[in-house]
């Protein structure tokens, strides 16, 4: 029903090699092959010489019992590196790539991203401040919580930031999508300036740190950091069907969507509510990973149109497969040392994405 | 191996014989020694100045990787890097199976130290002091980890002897002089080092003192604030292909200063000016010489 709505300007109607209802019965199974394929390949891949062959026969020693000699090492990497690495990305992207579309249907704006609603900038500030001031409170934080700072702040700035413009642009309980634009736009600046000062203030060690942190890594995957973003994205997943039927509703605008059951200021919450936690945990555990969030609805969107019911759950696993590939080559292109994720990211989506631009403006002309 | 020695020849050069058997029989037993605890032979090193330690040990055959920070001896650059310090990757290290990562403090990110510690490879963290006494500890540790405690000995006492030296005034020298140190010049644009970093303590072994030790690190300042400091002498950081001294002297109103009119404008490299290990001594000498050179 909503095909013919909001993808037409968009993106018009093409006569490709397959149709769109061919494509759209096929991206699920598609996409969840490869998943498993980048996933696999995430396991038996990296920087050491543990291949195929050794997980198997580590998998074999530790099914029999615990693996010893050699065997230690390759269960250090796979078990308490690769699997959670690999786990971490998958759970990065797909709440990156989900957030990313629910934000483009909401403000029903193609360039829209979840930097959108204040929290990307939110987070980077308090990140950096984590930084830079916790040297100075050193006294008042014990040790053994000083590594988890970084990223509850990063957490709790990007969700502030976002309550922050939620209330600025509600009024008698109506919330202007406008105003939360425009708010974002200057909070978003704020933000930058006392981030600025922050770099200000920063030894060259803490501006380095934060340089890093800027460009995103999966390279402080642990258990922890898995366990701690998983209740984030499960959320995030319990809530698809009822955000995917929404949007499609919203798509028609906010009164018709009012006369076909739902509660568009109910629903805009909700997003919201989503998006800050899905980004906010995502930004804190890996770090800025830009790009995910716009190119995989954007692909998906082309491919099978913009029914949020399959768009949803499609940008999941395109997205979680996307980063998982990203990772693979962020930690083996330059081995033993690691790429920045943010830029294999970039590096492989903006050419992807222009490709199909072009391609689709060579037959369209748009 | 000592029974293959001719006894009788040994005679009839005593002296020379007898020194060469001492040797021998010491280089056994140090060897024993060592051996007891199977010295590391497969050493990571993160921090230029940790890497430039192992190699004046004389025991860079047993490094397999360095960091990106390692830049000297021109050599390191040709060993695998396994990145930026504060930015490394647990299996990038554990790829190059090694059996010791010393790394200089700061090193991080704190996961991947804690996935390294445990996968059982040894890690040593060395504490980073700008002074003769840290950087001599520095080299003691390093020497421990090594098996040369003898060369580390040595080596960390004639370095903080020759820290303390270059630090001595020198005769007739009253007033220390004041010393900018620019870490940066682009588009006229300035970072300058106030207290608490590297370069301030180097200045201060050096003999100066430092032109802005009202600020904590490096920050931006302003040509105007340069010039109304007047510094004694000005300190830039060398660069490969880069020399800063000409941007220096384009700076509005800095031919005032006593630095420019006494031609003291100086330009090191970074790594030996700041990295505080074995070549300190050489560079806070050429440094206080600088700094003392067209005294009048």
């Amino acid at each position: 029903m909503t095909e013919t709505v909001a993808g037409s300007e968009l993106y018009p109607p093409k006569r490709p090699l397959f149709g769109r209802a061919v494509l759209r019965r096929a991206a699920i199974p598609f996409l969840l092959t490869l998943l498993t394929l980048a996933i696999c390949a995430s396991v038996v891949i990296g920087p050491s010489d543990v291949t195929f062959p050794d997980v198997l026969a580590l998998l074999d020693a530790s099914l029999r019992g615990d693996p010893a000699g050699d065997g230690l090492r390759n269960a250090v990497i796979v078990y308490d590196i690769r699997l959670p690495r690999t786990l971490l990305g998958c759970l990065v992207g797909a709440g990156l790539a989900v957030s990313g579309a629910m934000m483009q249907g909401l403000f029903r704006n193609p360039l829209a991203d979840p930097g959108l609603i204040g929290v990307s900038s939110g987070a980077a500030l308090a990140a950096v401040a984590a930084i830079v001031l916790a040297g100075s409170f050193s006294l008042v934080i014990p040790s053994s919580l000083r590594p988890h700072l970084l990223p509850v702040a990063a957490f709790a700035g990007g969700l502030l930031t976002t309550i922050l413009l939620y209330a600025v642009a509600t009024r008698s309980a109506q919330t202007s999508i406008t105003a939360m634009l425009l708010a974002g736009i200057a909070l978003g600046a704020l933000s930058g300036a006392f981030t600025g000062f922050m770099i200000f203030r920063s030894t060259d060690d803490q501006l380095r740190d934060f340089t890093f942190w800027s460009m995103g890594s999966l390279g402080g995957a642990t258990w922890r950091e898995v366990i701690a973003i998983l209740p984030f994205i499960a959320l995030l997943f319990a809530a698809l069907p009822f955000v995917g039927n929404g949007l499609n509703a919203l798509l028609l605008g906010e009164t018709d969507a009012y006369h076909l059951g739902f509660d568009p200021q109910r629903l805009k919450r909700w997003i919201i509510v989503l998006t800050a936690a899905a980004t906010g945990s995502a930004v804190a555990a890996a770090g800025a990973i830009g790009f995910v969030g716009i190119v995989v609805p954007h692909m998906l969107r082309m491919a099978i149109g913009p029914d949020h019911r399959l768009l949803l759950p499609a940008c999941a696993l395109l997205g979680a497969a996307l980063l998982v590939g990203a990772d693979i080559l962020s930690r083996t292109i330059v081995a033993p040392a690691e790429l920045p994720i943010g830029i294999v990211t970039a590096i492989i989506g903006a050419p992807v994405f222009l490709s199909i631009l072009l391609r689709r403006r060579a037959v369209f002309d748009f | 191996m000592l029974a293959l020695i001719d006894h009788r020849s040994l005679a009839r050069r005593p002296s020379i014989a007898r020194f060469a058997i001492a040797l021998l029989a010491l280089s056994l037993h140090a060897t024993s020694l060592a051996a007891a605890d199977v010295p590391p032979s497969r050493i990571v090193s993160i921090g230029g100045s940790i890497t430039e330690i192992v190699y004046a040990l004389g025991q860079e055959k047993r490094l397999v990787a360095v960091d990106t920070t390692s830049t000297y001896p021109a050599e390191a650059a040709e060993l695998p890097n396994v990145g930026y310090m504060r930015a490394l990757s647990a299996e990038g290290v554990l790829s190059l199976k090694p059996d010791l990562v010393i790394a200089v403090e700061g090193a991080g990110p704190p996961q991947a130290i804690d996935v390294l510690k445990s996968s059982s490879i040894p890690f040593l963290e060395v504490p980073d002091q700008h002074s003769a006494a840290g950087v001599a500890a520095k080299i003691r540790i390093v020497g421990k980890a090594l098996g040369v405690e003898a060369r580390a000995e040595d080596l960390a006492a004639q370095v903080a002897l020759g820290i303390a030296q270059a630090s001595t005034p020198g005769a007739g020298q009253t007033d220390r002089p004041k010393v900018a140190f620019l870490l940066s010049v682009t588009d006229g644009r300035l970072l300058v080092s106030g207290a608490g970093t590297a370069a301030d303590s180097a200045i201060r072994l050096a003999g100066g003192k430092n032109a802005f030790p009202s600020f904590e690190n490096y920050k931006p300042v302003s040509g105007e604030a340069l010039v109304a400091a007047n510094p004694d002498a000005i300190v830039v950081m060398r660069r490969k292909e880069h020399d800063p001294t000409q941007a220096v002297r384009a700076i509005p109103g800095i031919h005032l200063t006593s630095a420019i009119r006494s031609d003291r404008l100086i330009a090191m490299d970074g790594l030996y000016l700041l990295g505080f290990g074995p070549r300190t001594p050489g560079a806070l000498r050429e440094l206080a010489e600088k700094l003392r050179a067209s005294d009048d």
